[in-house]
């Protein structure tokens, strides 16, 4: 209780003192900006409490466990994760309310959160949980307030919200920025002013390309004077080839794509025609309904092409264990819960992986529902043990030059190479029968289930969809389905803002973040399934043709303390480039990048030994790195071969996933690591050297020069004293090395290339 | 007042990244940005990530560890649970009721017999612990006083990769954090040089080629990629991109960093982005660890009789012997946790040959950091674990002759040996049957080996737990009970 009042005092406390001492600047004693942050948001009063917002992230964080979903280890019998729980009397004690409607101060939940006594309070100390004040608070103002209950927000169908009135009527471009002026309004901020032209192309392009401009490209640009001049830009990008690699790049972390299998003996696996496909179908803007619809079910489709069964490899990314002495059964069953896991990560957002072993702790999915879902994937005539040397293990389908020729020109098959044959799937011809399978085990089989996917999200119809993957599919994109529009917007969001408007995009359930501009998500869903009808080119195009993208990224003074974490977004968020940006910026600025699309996945430079140092020598051709030559050494970075139990280090060190298992969010992390890439990575060293080879044989000034090193790899016209600096540092290093300019040039590229502004995103 | 606020927020923001960035040592992997109060994974305005952790939760005994993990499944009945009995019945047939339903993998699923075969090496016992050890092991026999032997492990998984993945991370299936990026993201870092958590390879000589690891072993799983456990090699890089290229001395090195801070500290005043000084904060780290982890790895101020002490290879680098003596150096250091791996010990036929080739490269080795970490008084507060993912079978996989035998994997009983940092020194715990197969006195399962570990620490293993996708994790998953009989 003590430290609750300080919450109140201390920042009253410093106001007063900055007030009257503002010229000291070592006033305070708090140091923790995040600290003193909360401090001010603890000082907020609470007036009014949303259930959903306020008050259901509470009781699914601090009581769920032992009063939510799961009825095993439900306590006194006692749900606060449905309706009927809050108001009934208690077993034991009918004369008390969990909450008393009437006499809101005798609820027994307010009296449980506040005791001080051991065995009665609640949560319970040996839970290791706690309430804080503020969260008591909440619960408290709730309860006052009549304590209503509502469905979680994420199940209801997302309806058209009407666009709100707004005071910056003229900084908006489109409906998106109303609802972000909305907010910022809301809570006393304003958004920021349009960024600077050469800043903002080179955003774009990394956004939807991945690649940089060029010095031409920002010049054009800038002199053009047009009205659409930025529109025109971005239809340039969204028609580029290099489009559908940056939207396969995320793809790729999602399906958890890997070019070996991935356990224990790791040796290599053939999908890179799956890969080259998910290209193609970005590029032709296949819809998404579609894009997944072939993924999920392309083989079962009547009268399947070649393309679709190739789709539907998507389902076959998983890991395949080679380690000879597993039960085969054991692992086939991991096989399957994986594409369970992942298809509801990828449509649903949802965690459906805690119901395997037992019914959600948090979300109202049950054991047996996880094992209905479970099912449609289930019918596979796979091996759960492959052997040595098999790099595409049945259910596969081979690819002819021939099929190529004709409707497959997007494989991208080497001259030297007849025919690939990559996995995919198929249902076997007796439908296995599916059992809920005791905490999880593969050899504890109990109840048989059918197919269905979890009620609280929307009913299984089975009038309505047939009872395999063509019907999940129909389900996934069902007019009702509250989830899949949701989930998919905020993905796409996040790609452009680095934090999604749920930044747990793979977590909509009660444990997950809230939205922090519902209305904005739902006008992006309900436009995205309806009026756009799941056409991605065209919703991108929302996204950044809006004033809320093309904000400038320079925090403003007085947005600081009122939203430090720009979650509002008063300003663009300044982020860091992805690994595969990192290397391909050096790449394409250096002049090296071979811009070739598709095709197998290459080996690049990385330090000699890595892979036999972990694999012992064992893994087949895997044992030993072959490092490629020639042109494959500069391909794009979603070329880059990927083993998985020794992923490619220049990707690892820049916060790439592992590709285990699907990841919708990479971490952003600064280490050093990083910093030791960026400095002595050959990769790095070779287009430095390059770079500075083209740049320096030029004949101009040497102020040219760095202008010229500086905006081709920054993408930004150094300020005079950024030159000055530069060219002191030149010196420097002539005089230091007694070396040419030329050579001591190369220092100087080298130095640019590790600038923050190089890796970062403005 | 908008001024105020103003002033007020940028003087906060600029005395934190003072303290925490660049001032007091907290630069390093691990504790750059403290990970409780920085980072995305705390969001201050949700009360839902407030930082329970308060670490540690009591006075540890341990500072350090060094995990000698012994890859495959090293042999228990070879080497350290002396079952003469096997011998007496060598050829005759495990009993069903013995076997009691136990799984086996598909390499002896196969065999319609399950001849046992007792050891070929002999036992003997020593110290005054009287613990029996093989002639395979006469050094670490000789130093039995000083450890502490668990003859009742067990595990669920029977093959290697669950398995290993089982003992790092809690679980059998990848995804989670290794023992060593919970103990980063814990405790934090005690340097400001070198990462916290890190990790050094061997091949055995028992099994070349046998049994592969996999990175993600070390891996931070959902933990910030600053616990990730970073790779010491024997190459000429030690860590990954860590020389300055040919013809750029450190020296040049020094100036580019001092102009690029220059630039980047532009950066920060137009953009207002505060990472930027972390992430100059990351470039003097790296620059550093330029310096440190070569000193570090570089064993020529090592004196002849230590040495000798580490036994033959100990100056071939990337050996087992070179790793041990690179170990202490780190741990000397104040790097928290050192993971060793050696690998080689999966050994299906042919074990008597394969192991005594094995077992060499470890013995004198091991006994030897031990004792120099004895010597140097860092013993006490340094954990020292020894052992592999699980155990090996008490009959023959594959054809049992007078001279020959093999041993499939085995969950259900095997042998670690711990030392140092209160762990009762010259004491053996559990006890297996007369056949080696059962455990018959006191259990213990891989959790409880990870929770008494995390204990050692002052860690409650409960307690220490991180929220990922809306569930609080932590290392022993939902089981796991300090063995408090092994503590002195």
């Amino acid at each position: 209780m003590k430290k609750d009042l300080l919450f109140f005092i201390i920042p009253l406390l410093c106001v007063l003192i900055l007030k009257y001492f503002s010229s000291k600047p070592s006033v305070t004693e708090i140091y923790n900006t995040k600290q003193s942050v909360e401090l001010i948001k603890s000082s907020f009063k609470i007036d009014e409490v949303n259930f959903n917002f306020d008050v259901k992230p509470i009781l699914s964080d601090k009581c769920y466990t032992c009063h939510g979903p799961d009825d095993k280890t439900r306590k006194a019998n006692l749900r606060l994760d449905i309706e009927s729980g809050f108001y009934k009397s208690l077993e034991d004690n009918p004369n008390y309310y969990v909450i008393n409607k009437n006499n809101p101060e005798k609820s027994e939940i307010l009296n449980r959160i506040n005791s001080e006594n051991a065995s009665y309070v609640m949560p319970p100390p040996e839970s290791n949980l706690k309430l804080s004040a503020r969260e008591k608070e909440i619960l408290k103002k709730w309860v006052d307030q009549g304590g209503n209950w509502e469905p979680h927000w994420a199940y209801t169908k997302p309806k058209l919200p009407s666009i709100p009135k707004i005071d910056s009527k003229n900084w908006a471009s489109n409906e998106i920025d109303y609802f972000i002026a909305k907010k910022l309004e809301s809570v006393g901020m304003t958004p920021s002013e349009k960024e600077e032209k050469e800043i903002l192309i080179r955003r774009a392009y990394f956004d939807l390309i991945g690649l940089p401009p060029t010095i031409q490209e920002v010049d054009e640009f800038i002199s053009d004077n047009s009205n659409n001049a930025y529109e025109k830009v971005i239809d340039k990008l969204l028609e580029s080839k290099s489009y559908g690699e940056r939207m396969a790049a995320i793809w790729m972390d999602l399906s958890r794509y890997g070019d070996s299998h991935g356990y224990q003996d790791d040796q290599e696996r053939i999908m890179w025609p799956w890969r080259d496909w998910v290209i193609h179908a970005y590029n032709t803007n296949m819809t998404y309904d579609k894009f997944i619809t072939w993924q999920m079910a392309g083989d079962m489709l009547p009268n399947a092409t070649k393309e679709q069964i190739i789709a539907s490899g998507f389902n076959r990314n998983h890991k395949i264990t080679q380690e000879g002495g597993v039960v085969p059964e054991e692992y086939r069953v991991e096989y399957v819960a994986d594409r369970t896991v992942t298809s509801a990560k990828i449509m649903m957002g949802l965690t459906v992986e805690c119901a395997r072993c037992h019914t959600h702790k948090y979300d109202p999915i049950s054991h047996d529902e996880f094992f209905s879902l479970y099912s449609f994937f289930n019918n596979v005539d796979e091996d759960g043990l492959i052997g040595y040397g098999i790099t595409a293990p049945k259910p596969n389908l081979t690819i002819k030059k021939a099929d190529i020729n004709k409707d497959l020109s997007f494989i991208n098959l080497p001259d030297s190479i007849n025919d690939v044959t990559l996995m995919v799937m198929k249902e076997t011809e007796n439908l296995r029968n599916t059992y809920v399978l005791n905490r999880g085990s593969y050899d504890s089989p109990t109840k048989l289930v059918k197919p269905s996917t979890p009620e609280v999200v929307l009913k299984f119809d089975k009038d309505k969809y047939p009872s395999n993957r063509i019907g999940l599919s129909k389900w996934f994109f069902d007019d009702d389905n509250p989830l899949t529009s949701r989930v998919t917007v905020n993905r796409l969001w996040q790609q452009f803002f680095g934090v999604g408007i749920v930044a747990t995009p793979d977590d909509f359930g009660s444990q997950g973040n809230k939205p922090f501009n519902p209305e904005l998500l739902d006008w992006l869903a309900y436009t995205f399934q309806h009026h756009d009808k799941w056409d991605t080119k065209k919703f991108i195009k929302r996204i950044v043709m809006s004033s809320t993208y093309k904000q400038s990224s320079k925090v403003k003074d007085e947005n600081r303390l009122k939203d430090p974490d720009n979650t509002y977004l008063a300003n663009y968020p300044r982020q860091k480039l992805s690994a595969e940006m990192i290397r391909d910026n050096a790449l394409a600025t250096s002049g090296m990048l071979v811009n070739k699309v598709g095709g197998p996945s290459v080996k690049p430079m990385q330090p000699p030994g890595l892979w036999d140092e972990v694999t012992g020598g064992g893994g087949g051709s895997l044992a030993f790195y072959v490092e490629d030559t020639g042109e494959n050494l500069y391909r794009r970075s979603l070329y880059t071969f990927w083993k998985r139990t020794v992923p490619p280090p220049s990707m690892m060190i820049f916060d790439a996933p592992t590709r285990d298992f699907c990841s919708p969010v990479r971490q952003k992390t600064s280490t050093p690591l990083q910093s030791l890439a960026l400095m002595n990575d050959p990769q790095y060293q070779i287009a430095a050297e390059n770079l500075s080879h083209n740049i320096f044989n030029e004949d101009t000034s040497i102020e040219k020069k760095i202008n010229k090193l500086y905006r081709t790899v920054t993408g930004r016209t150094p300020k005079e004293d950024e030159i000055e600096e530069l060219k002191k540092y030149l010196n420097e290093i002539k005089s230091l090395n007694k070396i040419e300019e030329s050579k001591a040039f190369n220092s100087l590229v080298v130095l640019v290339y590790n600038l923050d502004e190089t890796t970062q995103k403005s | 007042m908008e001024e105020l606020h103003k002033h007020f927020l940028n003087n906060n923001r600029r005395n934190f990244l003072k303290k925490a960035g660049l001032g007091i040592g907290g630069l390093a992997l691990g504790s750059l940005l403290d990970p409780f109060n920085f980072g995305k994974e705390v969001d201050p305005f949700s009360s839902l990530n407030n930082n329970e952790l308060n670490l540690p939760h009591f006075a540890p005994k341990a500072k350090r560890i060094i995990y000698l993990f012994q890859s495959g499944g090293p042999s228990q009945l070879d080497l350290f649970d002396y079952k003469p009995m096997l011998n007496e019945l060598r050829g005759s047939n495990l009993p069903e009721s013995v076997r009691d339903g136990q799984r086996l993998t598909g390499m002896t699923s196969g065999q319609d017999k399950f001849p046992l075969v007792g050891s070929n090496y002999n036992f003997k016992q020593y110290g005054e612990s009287r613990a029996w050890v093989s002639e395979l092991m006469p050094y670490v026999g000789k130093i039995a006083d000083e450890l502490c032997f668990i003859k009742s492990m067990h595990t669920e998984a029977i093959n290697h990769d669950p398995a290993i993945t089982f003992f790092q991370t809690g679980s059998q299936q990848p995804g989670r954090p290794s023992m060593g990026s919970w103990m980063s993201y814990g405790l934090g870092s005690l340097n400001n040089n070198m990462p916290s958590f890190v990790v050094l390879l061997s091949n055995g000589t028992g099994r070349p080629k046998g049994q592969p690891l996999y990175s993600r072993l070390w891996g931070n799983g959902f933990l910030s990629s600053l616990h990730q456990g970073v790779q010491f090699r024997s190459a000429k890089d030690p860590v990954l991109y860590l020389k300055n290229p040919d013809g750029v001395s450190a020296h040049e090195r020094r100036k580019m960093l001092d102009y690029l801070a220059e630039l980047n500290y532009k950066q920060e005043a137009f953009f207002d982005d505060p990472e930027i000084s972390s992430r100059i904060a990351q470039y003097e780290m790296a620059y550093r660890m330029q310096t440190s982890v070569p000193k570090t790895m570089d064993i020529s101020d090592e004196p002849d009789h230590i040495l000798k002490m580490y036994g033959p290879n100990s100056q071939k680098p990337g050996t087992y012997a070179a790793n041990c003596i690179q170990a202490r150096r780190l741990i000397e250091k104040d790097v928290r946790f050192v993971q060793l791996y050696h690998m080689g010990w999966d050994q299906h036929e042919n074990l008597p040959t394969q192991i005594k080739g094995q077992s060499s490269d470890v013995d004198q080795p091991t006994a030897a950091l031990i004792m120099d970490l004895k010597q140097r008084g860092l013993l006490e507060d340094t954990l020292v674990v020894w052992g592999g993912e699980f155990g090996r079978t008490n009959y023959c996989q594959g054809n049992l002759t007078d001279t020959n035998y093999g041993r499939d994997h085995h969950p259900r009983s095997f042998t670690v040996f711990m030392a140092g940092a209160g762990i009762k020194p010259g004491f053996s715990y559990g006890e297996t049957d007369d056949l080696g197969y059962n455990i018959i006195k006191d259990p213990v399962h891989v959790h409880d080996l990870q929770a008494t570990i995390l204990n050692q620490f002052g860690i409650d293993h409960t307690k220490m737990t991180y929220k990922h996708q809306g569930r609080r994790f932590r290392l022993t998953d939902v089981s796991g009970h300090v063995v408090k009989d092994i503590l002195s």
